[in-house]
């Protein structure tokens, strides 16, 4: 899932207190699974917001929304009233969710009220890490299924840095290193010969360079 | 002074199986606390959202108590320790909007401490009685208006 967390309420005040009538837009997907922009959220970050702008005495309305998908068109209509009668949104959704609103809603302020830091998983209560960076050219087969890219502090595809100690890395003595996974991965699943095998330069075209990335199915086309 | 009139309005969530007896039995023994708290059984204060604490300081409470069972004896095994870290997480949310974070508290109360419960509601009181009336209060509390 796409993980996220959100500004502090004096950011998020600061983004939209020149506004009289805000709606905070929250998203039921990645963002109420990680914790960040569900009903919930929504519910205790306009409460802060309509607190803290009284504190300031601005003169803010706050009210709240939340849709089931932020980054789908489909879905977004259900957020049609709720930004109708606001002057502004401030959207709890990921980046995509973000800017799908404001792409459907033109003419309306469209806020981010998150950081959209990572596509991860939940650890274990209340702890997400990182596991997929999007590089576009997927290589985990080849590593047991531990992602280098993301989870090598130094990216390392042709074995480790040879830095870490007691397991962990030695950027961040609180992860594990992701090489000492991939030795003990792939040779709990009889693969270690992998390792042996010099892995040419990745490919990067597709990953996060040459602008915005898109994806063409001809197939699906009408 | 105004501060040693003010009586402010205290609301308390109390778990049905620790705080809410002790509150039953300090009836029973006729313990006397200040009348300033406004008792809400819940089944466990780990069923208490963030959500629910903005909600009633945002809507005028003075002061809100998390009365939770002794760690450890929590009767769904660690409801109390999440309601203790809600309670924690309340307070940084008061602290970066500028307000005091002392209006929440959470304590852990048997249901057999009629006495101690009594004296954490006084202690209470005077806390918040020092700190003033709710300043959002000072416009009226809003109506959050909700869409879906
Ligand atoms: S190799 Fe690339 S696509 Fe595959 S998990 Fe790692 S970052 Fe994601
Ligand atoms: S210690 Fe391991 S995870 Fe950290 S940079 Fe070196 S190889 Fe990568």
């Amino acid at each position: 899932m796409i993980v996220a967390q959100r500004k502090t309420i004096l950011d998020l005040l600061a983004i939209v207190e020149k506004h009289r009538k805000l709606v905070v837009l929250g998203c039921g997907t990645c963002v109420t699974v990680c914790l960040a922009g569900g009903q919930r959220e929504v519910s205790i970050i306009a409460s802060a917001l309509r607190m803290a702008a009284k504190l300031k005495g601005l003169p803010l309305e706050v009210s709240e929304a939340t849709i089931e998908r932020q980054c789908d068109n489909v879905f977004l209509e259900q957020a049609a009233d709720a930004v109708k009668t606001s002057d502004a949104v401030l959207s709890l959704g990921c980046g995509a969710g973000v800017q799908a609103l404001a792409e459907r809603y033109t003419g309306k302020p469209v806020y981010g009220g998150l950081n959209t830091a990572f596509i991860g998983i939940l650890e274990e209560r209340g702890v997400w890490a990182e596991k997929c960076a999007a590089c576009g050219a997927c290589v985990l087969h080849q590593y047991g299924g531990i992602c280098p890219v993301t989870r090598c502090a130094k990216h390392m595809l042709n074995g480790p840095c040879s830095g870490s100690r007691e397991d962990h890395c030695e950027v961040d003595a609180t992860r594990p290193c992701a090489w000492q996974l991939i030795h003990q991965r792939l040779k709990e699943i009889g693969q270690l010969d992998e390792l042996k095998k010099t892995k040419p330069p990745k490919n990067w075209r597709p990953s996060l360079s040459g602008g915005c990335r898109t994806i063409i199915r001809e197939d699906h086309r009408v | 002074m105004e501060t040693e009139t003010f009586q402010p309005k205290i609301l308390a969530f109390c778990c049905h199986y620790c705080a809410y007896s002790s509150a039953d039995l300090a009836g029973s023994m006729r313990i006397q606390y200040p009348p300033n708290v406004r008792i809400i059984r819940t089944p466990c204060t780990g069923r208490l959202e963030t959500e629910y604490f903005m909600k009633a300081l945002e809507n005028g409470a003075d002061g809100v108590l998390v009365a939770g069972c002794l760690e450890g004896g929590c009767h769904f095994v660690e409801g109390n320790l999440c309601a203790k870290r809600r309670v924690n997480y309340t307070r940084d949310i008061l602290v970066e909007i500028g307000l005091e974070p002392d209006r929440i508290r959470m304590v852990n109360i048997s249901a057999a401490m009629a006495r101690p419960l009594a004296d954490t509601i006084t202690d209470m009181v005077q806390t918040v009685r020092k700190l003033g009336p709710n300043p959002i209060k000072r416009n009226g509390a809003p109506q959050p208006e909700n869409h879906a």
